[in-house]
Formats: C-alpha cells, sequence, structure tokens
C-alpha cells in the first residue's frame, strides 16, 4: 500500500480524505444501505433475523470499501493483467469443476467457502480494458479496438456458458463502457450497432437457452401466460402499479407481504419499494442514485491518469446498467435478467463486489498524483 | 509508479476526448432515466386505477356462505328434518396429484371403507369443479384429532365442519319429508336454467324427493357472503366483510308424529298406503307409504351396495304407494257412482233392482256374465243397500247405464286421473279410463264392456291413496274441493304463517240432498248390521262413515314384469277403505290401502279403526284450531 502526495493541501487535511473516503459518494452509499435494511424486512416477510444477515453483508460490504479504498489505484494498473489472466482460470475451471445451483454453473467450491469468479471479473475486466487502453494515445486505433473486443468477448462468453446472463451483461458492457470512455469512434460503434442487429437472429437460434428464449418472449407479452412464466411480470407490475403515488405503507404492500410477488428480497426487490412507498419514493430514491452516477461521473473526470479515468467511468456506467436492468426488467420494460437492485437487494456477493467497485473509485477520488497541468 | 513503456501522450487532448465522452454517456444515462421514470409514472399514476384493482383481486376474495336449511316440524314442532353439526373430511380432487396414494395415506390415519371411497369416486365424477367432496362424513371427534394432527401432510384435504341434514326419525317419514342428497351434474341444469346456481355457491345438498324437494326454494335460504384478505396460496388470513346468510323457512306439517309411528306399526309387513287428511282444509295428518326405507342414507351419498338392495327389492320401498301407488279404487268410489245415477235421475233413492249373483249386457249376443261378490246375488237392492252391501250387479247396470262418457266427467271432478295438487313432485296421475284415453292408450275404441267393469272401480280405472282421500273429502264437504298438502305453515324470519288451502270449483249438484243420501249410506255401511265395515268398527267411541273395497290385481305398474314365483301373492286381493269421521261433523279422511291383503271389510276396514281410534284417543281431533286459516287460494287455472 503506497500513500502517494496529492497537490492539494486543503484537501488533504480533511480527516476524510486521509482514510480515502469521498464523502458525498459515502453518504449516498450509507442512504441506500440503510434503505435497504428496512426493505429487506419488509419484502422478506418482516422476518428480523433476514434484516440482521443483510446488515452484516452491508457491514461486510463497507468493510471491504475501506480497505480496497486504501490500495492505491496504480497497485491494480500494475496488477491488472495478472488478476484477468487468473479471473479468465477460474472461469475456465468453474466451467470444468464447478457446482450446479438452479441450472447454472457459477459456484467454484474452494473447501471454505463458494465464491462466483464472475463477480472478480465484474471488477478486473474494466481494470483490464483500462490498462489496455491506457497504454496507448486515445482513442484506440482500430487494431487496438478489435483487440478489445477480444478482451471483452473472453469473459462474456465464459460466463455466458454458464449460463449466466445477467452477470456476462454487466460484465460485458463495463469493458464496452471502458471502450467508448476511451474514445471508440463513432463510426466503429454504429458498424457494431449494425452487425449486433444482424447477429441477434443467429443469437436466438443458435446461442440462447430455451429458458432465455422463454424469458424474452415472455417479456414482449407476460400477459400470454399470467400463471406461468409471465407470473413474476404480471405481480410485479401490479405491486407497482399499485403503489400509486404515495404507496400503500411501510410493511404494508399486499403483492409482497401475501406473497404474490416472486423473488420479493432479491431481485424484485424494486417492486417492493415501490408498492410501499408509491412513486414519490421511487423519485427520491432514483435521486440518489442519479447522485452516486453523477459523483462517480465527476470522480472519473477528475481522475489526472488515462487508466484512472477510465477505470472510474467504467465501473460507474456499470453501476447504471445495474440498475437500469434491474428496475426496467420489475417494470416491464425489459426480458427478465437475473440483476439485483444495487446496494438493496439481499444477497452477499453483488454486495461485496460492488462496495469494491466503489472502494476503487475512492481510491481514485483521493489518490492524485502531482502532475504539471 | 508509472510505467516505462508509457508513450507520451497529449494529456489535455485525452482529458477533453474524455470528458466529452462522460457527458456524452451522462445524456446517455439521462435519458434511460427519464425513460424508467416514464414508465415509473404510467405504471404508477396513469395506471393506478387498473392496478390497484389487480392488486385487490390478488389479495381479496369473496367467499359464499351456505345458509342454515330449514327445518320441517310436525304439528307438535317435533323436528322431522333438521340439521346435526358433524365433521367431514372432505378433498378437493382439483389439489390432489395422486387420488389413490393421497387415499390410501388418509387410509393409514383414519379408516375409510371401501364402500366410501367407492362413493367418493362416484361422487366426484358429477361435482363442481374446485368444490370439496367428502370422503367421509361425521367423523368422531377422536377421528378429527387424528388427522388434525397430519393435516399438514396433505393439501388439499380438510377437515370442514359442516351442518349435515338428518332426520330423527328415520324411515318413518320418508316418502313424505323425502331427503336431501348431494348436488348433481342434473340438480346444476336445473339450478342453473331456473337462475339460482349463484344462490348455491356453497351448498352442498339439495332435495331429492318430497317436500325437501318441493319446497326446496324455501327451505334452502339465501347464500351471504364474506371478503376474506388471502396469500398466494389462497389462504384465508382474515375476514374483511360479511354479508351473513339468511337461514331457510322452517315448514309445519300438520302430521303428527305419534299418529305415524303408530301407522307404521299398524301396517307392518303390509305393502300399501296410509292416509289421513283434515277433511276441512285438506291437511295430511299421515302420510305413510310401506315399505319404507330410511332417508338418512342418502344425505352423504349412498353406496352402490345400499342403493342396489333399495333400488332392488321387489317391494319398491322408494315408491311412495300415497301418491304413486295406482291402485283400482274398486268398490271405494261407488259412493260417487251412485251420486252421479242420482244426479242424472236415472235411479231415485227408492229405486231398486234384482240381482240374481250376475249381469249381463242387455241386448246383445255375446252373453258374458259380470259376476257379484256374492255369487248367490243380493235379490232386492236399493241404493243405501249397494253400498252398504257393496253390490256389484247394481253398478254394473248404473255404469251401463250411464255410460263411460259421464262416468269419465263426473270421476275427474272428483279429482281421479289427474295431479291433487299435493306437495310432492312424486305424484302419479292414475288413469280416468275415458274414449279418448283409450284411443290414445290402446288405439282403440271404447267397447260397452269396457264400462261395466268401470262400474266397481275395476277395468281401466286406477286411482292413487292420495286422490281416494281427496275425493272423499269431496264427498264429505259437500261438493267442496280442497287439495291436499303436507305443508301448513311455515316460520320465516322468526314469524310463524299458516299457508292457504287450496281450492277448486266445487261440484254443485242439481240437489243437495243427494249429498246426505250418499253419506248416510256411508254411515250405514259403519254402523248397520249387514254394513261391509260393520264389524271392524264395532263398538267405536266415535261416529264414523265408510266404504270398503276389494280388488283383484297382478301387480301395482302396468309394466310391471310377470314373476312366476310371486303369483301366488299377487294374485291376492287389494284391500281398500275409505272412511270419515265423526259422521255428524267430519273433521278427519282416512284411506287405507293394502297391496294384496284380501278384502277390505276384513283386512283394510280394521287398519283404519286402529288410526281413528288413535286419532280420537290421542285427542287429535280438537288439536287443529282452523280459525285462523288463511282465507283459501282459488287453484282452478294451476290444478297439474
Amino acid at each position: 500500500m503506497t500513500m502517494v502526495k496529492t497537490e492539494n493541501e486543503r484537501r488533504r487535511s480533511s480527516m476524510w480524505f486521509r482514510f480515502h473516503v469521498d464523502v458525498p459518494l459515502m453518504l449516498a452509499i450509507l442512504t441506500l444501505m440503510l434503505l435497504s435494511v428496512f426493505v429487506v424486512y419488509s419484502a422478506g416477510g418482516q422476518n428480523i433475523n433476514m434484516a440482521i444477515r443483510q446488515m452484516f453483508r452491508l457491514g461486510l460490504g463497507l468493510g471491504v470499501l475501506l480497505i480496497v479504498a486504501q490500495i492505491s489505484p496504480f497497485f491494480y494498473q500494475r496488477w491488472a493483467p495478472h488478476i484477468f489472466v487468473v479471473g479468465v482460470i477460474l472461469l475456465i475451471s468453474v466451467l470444468l469443476f464447478g457446482d450446479m445451483g438452479k441450472g447454472a454453473q457459477r459456484w467454484l467450491n474452494l473447501g471454505i467457502t463458494k465464491f462466483q469468479p464472475s463477480e472478480i471479473m465484474k471488477l478486473s475486466l474494466p481494470m483490464m480494458m483500462a490498462w489496455f487502453l491506457s497504454k496507448y494515445t486515445l482513442p484506440p486505433s482500430t487494431k487496438n479496438t478489435f483487440f478489445s473486443f477480444c478482451i471483452i468477448a473472453i469473459p462474456t462468453l465464459l460466463i455466458a456458458k454458464q449460463p449466466d446472463l445477467g452477470t456476462s451483461l454487466l460484465v460485458a458492457s463495463s469493458g464496452f463502457f471502458a471502450l467508448f470512455l476511451a474514445g471508440l469512434r463513432f463510426r466503429i460503434l454504429f458498424g457494431l450497432i449494425a452487425m449486433f442487429a444482424a447477429f441477434l437472429p443467429i443469437l436466438w437460434f443458435y446461442l440462447m437457452h430455451p429458458y432465455q428464449k422463454q424469458r424474452v418472449l415472455t417479456f414482449l407479452n407476460p400477459e400470454s401466460d399470467p400463471l406461468g412464466s409471465g407470473y413474476h411480470i404480471i405481480q410485479s407490475k401490479i405491486a407497482i402499479g399499485s403503489g400509486g403515488f404515495q404507496g400503500k405503507g411501510w410493511l404494508q404492500g399486499t403483492q409482497s407481504q401475501l406473497e404474490f410477488l416472486p423473488e420479493r428480497h432479491t431481485d424484485f426487490i424494486f417492486s417492493v419499494f415501490s408498492e410501499e412507498f408509491g412513486f414519490i419514493g421511487v423519485l427520491l430514491l432514483l435521486a440518489v442514485y442519479a447522485f452516486i452516477i453523477m459523483r462517480g461521473t465527476v470522480i472519473a473526470i477528475r481522475a489526472q491518469e488515462g487508466f484512472t479515468k477510465i477505470l472510474a467511468g467504467s465501473l460507474t456506467l456499470t453501476f447504471f446498467v445495474y440498475l437500469f436492468v434491474n428496475i426496467g426488467m420489475v417494470s416491464g420494460l425489459m426480458p427478465v435478467v437475473g440483476v439485483p437492485l444495487p446496494l438493496v437487494s439481499y444477497g452477499g456477493t453483488s454486495i461485496v463486489t460492488l462496495m469494491a467497485s466503489f472502494g476503487i473509485l475512492m481510491a481514485i477520488a483521493t489518490n492524485k498524483r502531482l502532475l504539471a497541468a | 509508479m508509472r510505467r516505462d513503456s508509457y508513450h507520451i501522450q497529449d494529456h489535455s487532448a485525452e482529458s477533453n476526448l474524455f470528458a466529452q465522452r462522460a457527458v456524452i454517456s451522462l445524456f446517455f444515462i439521462g435519458s434511460l432515466m427519464l425513460l424508467l421514470i416514464g414508465n415509473l409514472f404510467y405504471l404508477q399514476i396513469s395506471s393506478y386505477n387498473s392496478y390497484q384493482t389487480r392488486s385487490n383481486e390478488n389479495r381479496i376474495k369473496v367467499q359464499p356462505i351456505q345458509p342454515n336449511r330449514g327445518v320441517i316440524k310436525d304439528i307438535n314442532g317435533k323436528i322431522l328434518a333438521g340439521n346435526e353439526p358433524t365433521f367431514s373430511l372432505e378433498i378437493i380432487p382439483e389439489q390432489i396429484a395422486d387420488m389413490d396414494k393421497t387415499l390410501a395415506e388418509i387410509g393409514e390415519i383414519i379408516q375409510i371403507s371401501d364402500e366410501q371411497i367407492e362413493v367418493f369416486k362416484r361422487a366426484i365424477k358429477y361435482r363442481r369443479r374446485f368444490k370439496g367432496m367428502p370422503l367421509k362424513s361425521k367423523l368422531t371427534d377422536k377421528e378429527v384429532a387424528l388427522f388434525s394432527v397430519h393435516q399438514h401432510r396433505f393439501s388439499g384435504v380438510s377437515i370442514e365442519a359442516r351442518l349435515a341434514r338428518h332426520y330423527p326419525f328415520g324411515d318413518y317419514f320418508t316418502h313424505g319429508v323425502g331427503y336431501v342428497g348431494k348436488i348433481n351434474k342434473k340438480d346444476l341444469q336445473r339450478l342453473d336454467d331456473t337462475g339460482q346456481l349463484k344462490n348455491y355457491a356453497a351448498t352442498r345438498s339439495i332435495g331429492k324427493i318430497g317436500i325437501e324437494r318441493y319446497y326446496e326454494s324455501q327451505l334452502h335460504g339465501i347464500t351471504g357472503s364474506q371478503e376474506v384478505e388471502v396469500n398466494h396460496r389462497s389462504r384465508v388470513l382474515r375476514q374483511l366483510s360479511v354479508t351473513s346468510p339468511i337461514t331457510g323457512t322452517d315448514l309445519h306439517l300438520a302430521i303428527d308424529v305419534d299418529l305415524q309411528i303408530k301407522a307404521k306399526e299398524i301396517m307392518g309387513d303390509n305393502m300399501g298406503a296410509i292416509i289421513a287428511m283434515d277433511s276441512r282444509d285438506g291437511a295430511l295428518l299421515t302420510f305413510y307409504s310401506n315399505p319404507t326405507y330410511d332417508p338418512n342414507l342418502f344425505v352423504n351419498g349412498i353406496s352402490q351396495n345400499e342403493y342396489s338392495k333399495i333400488i332392488g327389492s321387489k317391494d319398491k320401498p322408494m315408491l311412495n304407494r300415497v301418491t304413486q301407488g295406482q291402485y283400482p279404487p274398486a268398490s271405494t268410489i261407488k259412493p260417487q257412482l251412485a251420486l252421479l245415477a242420482l244426479d242424472k235421475g236415472l235411479i231415485t233413492k227408492d229405486t231398486t233392482i234384482w240381482d240374481p249373483g250376475y249381469w249381463r249386457i242387455p241386448n246383445i249376443e255375446v252373453q258374458r256374465r259380470f259376476r257379484d261378490w256374492k255369487p248367490q246375488g243380493h235379490g232386492h237392492v236399493d241404493l243405501l243397500t249397494s253400498i252398504k252391501q257393496s253390490c256389484d250387479i247394481f253398478y254394473y247396470d248404473l255404469a251401463y247405464r250411464l255410460g263411460i262418457d259421464n262416468i269419465s266427467e263426473f270421476g275427474s271432478k272428483f279429482g281421479f286421473g289427474d295431479y291433487t295438487g299435493v306437495d310432492v313432485f312424486e305424484e302419479s296421475t292414475a288413469i280416468m279410463p275415458s274414449r279418448a284415453w283409450k284411443k290414445a292408450r290402446f288405439k282403440e275404441v271404447w267397447y260397452k264392456g269396457d264400462t261395466i267393469s268401470i262400474g266397481i272401480g275395476q277395468g281401466y280405472w286406477t286411482a292413487t291413496p292420495v286422490q281416494l282421500a281427496m275425493s272423499t273429502a269431496i264427498l264429505v264437504n259437500r261438493g267442496k274441493i280442497v287439495e291436499p298438502r303436507l305443508v301448513t305453515g311455515i316460520t320465516k324470519n322468526g314469524v310463524y304463517q299458516a299457508t292457504a288451502t287450496k281450492h277448486r270449483n266445487p261440484i254443485v249438484l242439481k240437489n243437495d240432498k243427494h249429498w246426505d243420501i250418499i253419506l248416510d249410506a256411508m254411515y250405514q255401511t259403519v254402523t248397520a248390521s249387514d254394513g261391509t265395515a260393520r264389524k271392524a268398527f264395532e263398538d267405536a267411541v266415535y261416529s264414523s262413515a265408510g266404504k270398503t273395497g276389494t280388488a283383484q290385481l297382478f301387480g301395482l305398474d302396468e309394466d310391471e314384469e310377470y314373476n312366476v314365483e310371486d303369483v301366488a301373492e299377487r294374485y291376492r286381493d287389494n284391500a281398500m277403505y275409505v272412511g270419515f269421521a265423526p259422521y255428524e261433523s267430519p273433521s278427519i279422511v282416512i284411506v287405507v290401502a293394502l297391496e294384496n291383503a284380501g278384502g277390505g271389510g276384513s283386512h283394510a276396514a280394521p287398519i283404519a279403526r286402529k288410526i281413528l281410534d288413535l286419532y280420537f284417543g290421542l285427542g287429535l281431533a280438537g288439536k287443529r284450531d282452523l280459525t285462523n286459516t288463511i282465507p283459501p287460494v282459488d287453484t282452478n287455472n294451476d290444478n297439474g
């Protein structure tokens, strides 16, 4: 761990700054964490044990954040390729030796604990991309753009193979955002979009699993199968819609309390929140998220190095993808993809990964190299 | 820290590029955020009402509440059909994956007989979807406790506390009171056709025969409802609101339990019917058909075995002999024929004929002899003698002279060949023969010879005991016609109300004295030394009048099979008796019909005597106070 002197003496003098804590970001995160405990308690059928476990997880996440924040971003820069390679190896071993769970092979059993290597990749790929892109002049050359796509493709495909569509989507977008922020040429961008459109039929007919196709079909017309695969999304929309402007009140959401809503405490926790706190609550929640994203963007812009800029930007944008995919999914804008609501959903791994990425953001915000500028 | 391999870069250009891209990203994010918010606005604000409704539809279910069925009581308020709280084990078949396995598992906990399983399996074929079906009824406390312990293993199986119909007197009142059984597909169709299906949403049983069926709509009551909050497993969490059901109407009969019990005792093994009726308002005091069966067997579904026993019996216990037994009325209708002849002026009180023991149709070549029951004949016979001695020759001659058209028309006025309007649906019109009837039935013209045996109430003529009671009451009432009925009052919402007697246009004679002549002849039948019923009514402490009848037949039904083994017994005469008492101011009409018992005077009349003895002995004669009776209702336009 290396402490680096910064140019800003005034800010340096702040105690928070010294401990690598970005106060606005931290306040926003703490707000979400506090909210999470209350919503999880409600969504979990008013199970106090569940709320306590969530508090522990959040506490653990907070610890991870603070630790990660103390690590210099340049440590990651140096080790980015190595971490990436290890991550890829782990992903391959998951496919070879991993434990099955809910029809997918995502977990690696280490004897004492199980973990998902795909979570590492959520952080490792942005680092790898930032490392690779910042080695060369920006915007990246066509050749480097091509290499970048190769780097993105490897973990994305490995995760998609598990299959874990949600995570592979998040990982792919984190890599893509890095490329975009680094100045990916619009010509190539639009070309890629066109290619992707052409690729869709192949994806549909050859690559997607039947259950994934079913999700898409259900998304397009959930009412066609109200008791089957459309049930989740219909019940979720009823929960959100019946919340109205003011909401039914904390612990008063009938859709969630009477268990009409599936996956209440995990992927569909936003529906619980919307039902109980209404449109006004939703606006406030989105305001907090928007604040985090803006703060992340500010940190990225203020960062002095290509690596830290790209990494901070990529992590921030990926955070938005989390948010958009989850809310879009539960409110019927997107197919059901297993992505939790960041920092609110009940669940260990995603919280720790997210907190680690905020730790990195704070490290970037508080580790500024003296540069002639 | 910086890697040496770094190229010299234009730092500020790169920063600008990055800032530019970051701003583009923020714009992009901002528009997606607006998309999310717009969609949420659409869901929560624009479509709020619709989703609010759907949310309530999810959690609020309206459940029907079964009303308590009205009870049926006798004249003293004794319950003939009541409701008994029972626990039954019910299964909703749609919630059971493997029925045989579930039944076997239940069988390990509480004893379920093969018969119960068979009844259950048959019943679920004919029931409404998603309705529980009882597997075992009348669970003991121990069985309830045993199953409750294992309840968690059985989803779709539950113990339900219900009020079940119960007939405390068993088989004594089956044919009149009837019974309820499970609602089957046919019942459902009928309820649907009459728009009552909704009111039966919580009801399992429906009246199948007797009063239970006739007064179904009144007995049933009005189904209530409750709004309950349920969870996603449809488990009820709490009641939100309730509309109480309205208990069905209680029905009061004029039937006396004690008299009915005696009637059954007196009947013993005889097949037939005893009917006692208040001649003043048609209220039935005794309504007994023998043999009978236990209505309680049907309430929870009868097993195939039990059902076969009842339906397969050659004694036909399910036949309601009071209203469906079609017997030749035999000599019991002689008073009516004599009355017709008097009124037509064919005879007078003093007209006599010569009875040599047989009679021939005048002026006809085929000389068939119609015999009198008394082989040597009665000698000189006048109207009085013809009735008290039941002379057949007198009536062969009268029938011949009256002709079938007159007899048929007059018989119809006395209610023969038509429904009496008694309040059970199981009624037969029997047959009042006529030219038109024979043409329709046999595609044959009416022969003069057909008319002769009509004169003694045989041939094609058949009548049900309830028709005989009605026609006797018409005589007693001198032409006034009241329809027989079981229900004489109702209690609705706690208020008792007598029900109206149903009247028809009276029979008006040219001379009212003719009634007296006939009634006197019937009195003489009982009291005169040579009356056919004198012996039976010897030393009676009350005055009464009547007419005996004896008829030959093979069986009850025209389509009944000829069974060699039964012939001997079935050749025996049917014994009939119609009577009324007290003679001076009649209040009771009695009809006894016994199948294959022998002579009316020797077999039926003594039974009538015993019933009348009880009627007066138990003090029932003065019991019915008719001063509060509702004005009669004219039913001329809806009899049938």
